[in-house]
């Protein structure tokens, strides 16, 4: 009698950014990695999807969005009993060591300097969501 | 025969887009995401920033006509394309948005408005290269009907 193998579930990653053309890149590097993604255009949004669906393994946010920085996500999600546990990672097109540490000190997993590269995800894969 | 003279036109143009300085490696890891399982990857991607280009540049227009200009609000503008520019690979308009967002930070309407027509010369001129690129990628997948 053989016993079947029930594949893992790919882990989920919620990616926030409000630009189309970046979402629609981190998504695919994201996906071509193997993870189920889900995508929104604002913070606002990704804590409405985490309301509903906490079966979320890492967040990827980009910095600079209007209305709710990515700064902000990563202090709502840091705050949150539900939700402090999943990893944040930030992006940024702008290096700025300040902002780098501001959110590593808030609790961010990672900053990736924008735009993310294949590596980066392979990175982000074996440090985070591995853990 | 016909697939092999258009395969060699795309690649003269695309090597010509890099060579010119249009484009950078990041245009490469766009080439490389692209696969069986994302066949229209690039020509998404492309489609997407050629319509928010479009869309930023002409609010860029808009705000720089206004008589008291919101800096903060063009940089925000310019600071999307220098992004959206970035994860394309579009390496000129990219850095022609650099030096943009610096008469932002100046507060200097005419360096922005020269920059502007600048970046929309550059931004107009890389669109109707990846329009070609796109329509040449549709003519050689046409010479291999699906079964």
């Amino acid at each position: 009698m053989s016993t079947k193998t029930v594949p893992e579930p790919e882990p989920h990653v919620l990616a926030v950014d409000d630009s189309i053309v970046d979402r629609t890149v981190i998504s695919r590097l994201l996906r071509s990695s193997k993870y189920r993604v889900t995508t929104v255009d604002s913070g606002k949004r990704a804590l409405e999807v985490l309301s509903l669906d906490r079966n979320v393994h890492m967040i990827i946010t980009d910095y600079c969005m209007p209305e709710m920085t990515g700064f902000d996500l990563l202090k709502r999600v840091k705050e949150s009993a539900e939700l402090k546990e999943i990893p944040v990672v930030l992006m940024s097109s702008e290096n700025s060591p300040t902002r780098i540490r501001r959110c590593l000190e808030e609790g961010a997993e990672d900053f990736l300097i924008k735009p993310v590269r294949p590596s980066d995800v392979s990175r982000l894969c074996n440090r985070v969501i591995m853990k | 025969m016909a697939a092999a003279a258009l395969t060699s036109q795309l690649n003269a143009l695309v090597n010509n887009m890099f060579a010119m300085g249009l484009l950078d490696d990041q245009f490469q890891q766009l080439q490389m995401l692209q696969d069986s399982t994302a066949p229209d990857f690039v020509s998404e991607v492309v489609t997407l920033f050629c319509d928010d280009g479009e869309r930023i540049i002409c609010e860029l227009a808009r705000q720089l006509e206004k008589p008291n200009v919101d800096f903060d609000r063009v940089d925000s503008y310019v600071h999307q394309l220098k992004g959206s520019s970035a994860s394309v690979g579009a390496q000129k308009v990219k850095n022609t948005c650099i030096q943009f967002r610096e008469f932002c930070q100046q507060r200097s309407r005419d360096g922005c408005l020269k920059t502007l027509d600048l970046v929309r010369t550059e931004f107009y001129d890389l669109r109707n290269k990846f329009q070609a690129m796109l329509q040449l990628e549709q003519q050689i997948q046409a010479c291999y009907p699906k079964h």
